[in-house]
């Protein structure tokens, strides 16, 4: 049975694929997939989990609102958040963490630096 | 006291058998007296020869001591150096593993990114999305800012650009592009700038030339402009994705294209088993 459950809310089906291959590294771990902040909100209010990996830019619903949502909402205001961000887009990063993000991962993504964040979320 | 008992003696020597008697108790107390003396004398010597055996004691003991301090010593020292050594080697073999281990990461990460590069590249048949996928390789996993993606005419003299971030989308001829897109188009190889050759680049000048090649034939060009402020030059992991780029858009594109074309013309599984 997976012991920590994750949401990786990503649109780019490149970045996706990237961000669960790498996390995939971690054992005893569950993955599910969003492709914009509804359907991360969608998938958070149907399961638990531990950690949400969330993209800044994004279709319908962007990182910032899922983020400032999911911080309002007592159902999943504990669980850890980390950004996506470009590396240029301060102003970006700074309001996600502003808005209650725990940490930021900056592009182009290094499969290292997700694992480091993502182990340092769960606590393993 | 004895001097008494003489007189006494004397006084009384016509006393007969008390007088001799008297002389034997003098013999015996003048032999006693002697062997006292004897015996203080002895009591002398040995109370010497104790004070003689400690302070040779004293003298002998510390040298012993000191030496058994120094062999002991000698021999923590000598554990020492030999843990010392221990250190140094555990540290060194440390060191190995821990440049492997971020060896081994990098190797991870390259074949992460060609694996998903390549995943994604032949998981549509849409040239819309292959292209999509090109911009997301090249912004994502190698950090490139501005570039453009021209394809080939049918006769090879002019490009269209399909993905230009460098200004207007233009057409341009092969002879008036950059002499570097020209002779990667010619002679198909990649051209990509060192670090030094960054430096001297203008903002507008092409910064690397990926030719699409499918077999020998060069179907257009991938051209870098501009990189992401935090880079400061192309990696090993960029190289390789371009290499694969190269070959693999090039085929992705060839095979949408053909595919659009082909529907509903070519039966698939036919087409297959009549060339097995």
């Amino acid at each position: 049975m997976s012991e920590y459950r994750v949401l990786v809310v990503e649109d780019s089906p490149t970045m996706r694929q990237l961000i669960v291959f790498a996390l995939k590294r971690i054992r005893n771990l569950y993955i599910e997939e969003a492709a914009d902040g509804v359907g991360g909100l969608k998938k958070l209010s149907a399961q638990k989990f531990d950690l949400v990996v969330t993209d800044i830019n994004m279709p319908i619903m962007d990182g910032l609102k899922l983020v400032s949502l999911i911080r309002n909402d007592p159902q999943y205001r504990e669980v850890p958040v980390v950004v996506i961000t470009t590396e240029g887009a301060t102003e970006d990063r700074d309001r996600a963490l502003a808005l209650g993000a725990n940490e930021y991962i900056t592009k182009p993504i290094q499969t290292a630096r997700i694992l480091e964040v993502a182990r340092k979320m769960l606590g393993i | 006291m004895g001097q008494l008992l003489e007189n006494i003696l004397t006084d009384n020597k016509d006393s007969g058998g008390i007088y001799s008697r008297a002389e034997e108790f003098l013999q015996v107390f003048k032999k006693g007296t002697e062997f006292t003396q004897d015996l203080l004398k002895e009591n002398e010597r040995l109370r010497f020869r104790v004070l003689e055996v400690e302070q040779q004691y004293r003298s002998e003991t510390p040298n012993v001591e000191l030496q058994l301090l120094k062999e002991s010593l000698q021999r923590a020292e000598a554990e020492k150096q030999e843990i010392l050594d221990k250190i140094r080697s555990v540290e060194q073999e440390n060191l190995d593993f821990s440049n492997r281990y971020a060896e081994i990461e990098a190797e991870n990460n390259l074949l992460a990114n060609l694996y998903i590069t390549t995943y994604q590249l032949h998981s549509t048949f849409e040239v819309s999305e292959i292209i999509r996928i090109i911009e997301e390789v090249l912004l994502n996993l190698v950090g490139a800012e501005k570039f453009a993606l021209f394809i080939c005419d049918d006769n090879e003299q002019l490009f269209q650009p399909t993905i230009n971030e460098t200004g207007e989308p233009q057409i341009a001829s092969v002879q008036n592009s950059d002499v570097r897109i020209a002779t990667a188009l010619s002679e198909g190889q990649n051209w990509i700038a060192s670090v030094d050759e960054l430096k001297i680049l203008g903002d507008t000048e092409v910064k690397a030339v990926i030719p699409l090649t499918v077999d020998d034939d060069v179907i257009g060009v991938l051209a870098v402009y501009r990189l992401l402020a935090q880079k400061s030059g192309f990696s090993e992991i960029d190289e390789e994705i371009f290499s694969l780029l190269g070959n693999h858009a090039a085929m992705a594109i060839c095979t949408a294209v053909l595919r659009h074309e082909s529907v509903g013309r070519i039966n698939l599984r036919q087409g297959f088993l009549a060339q097995v």
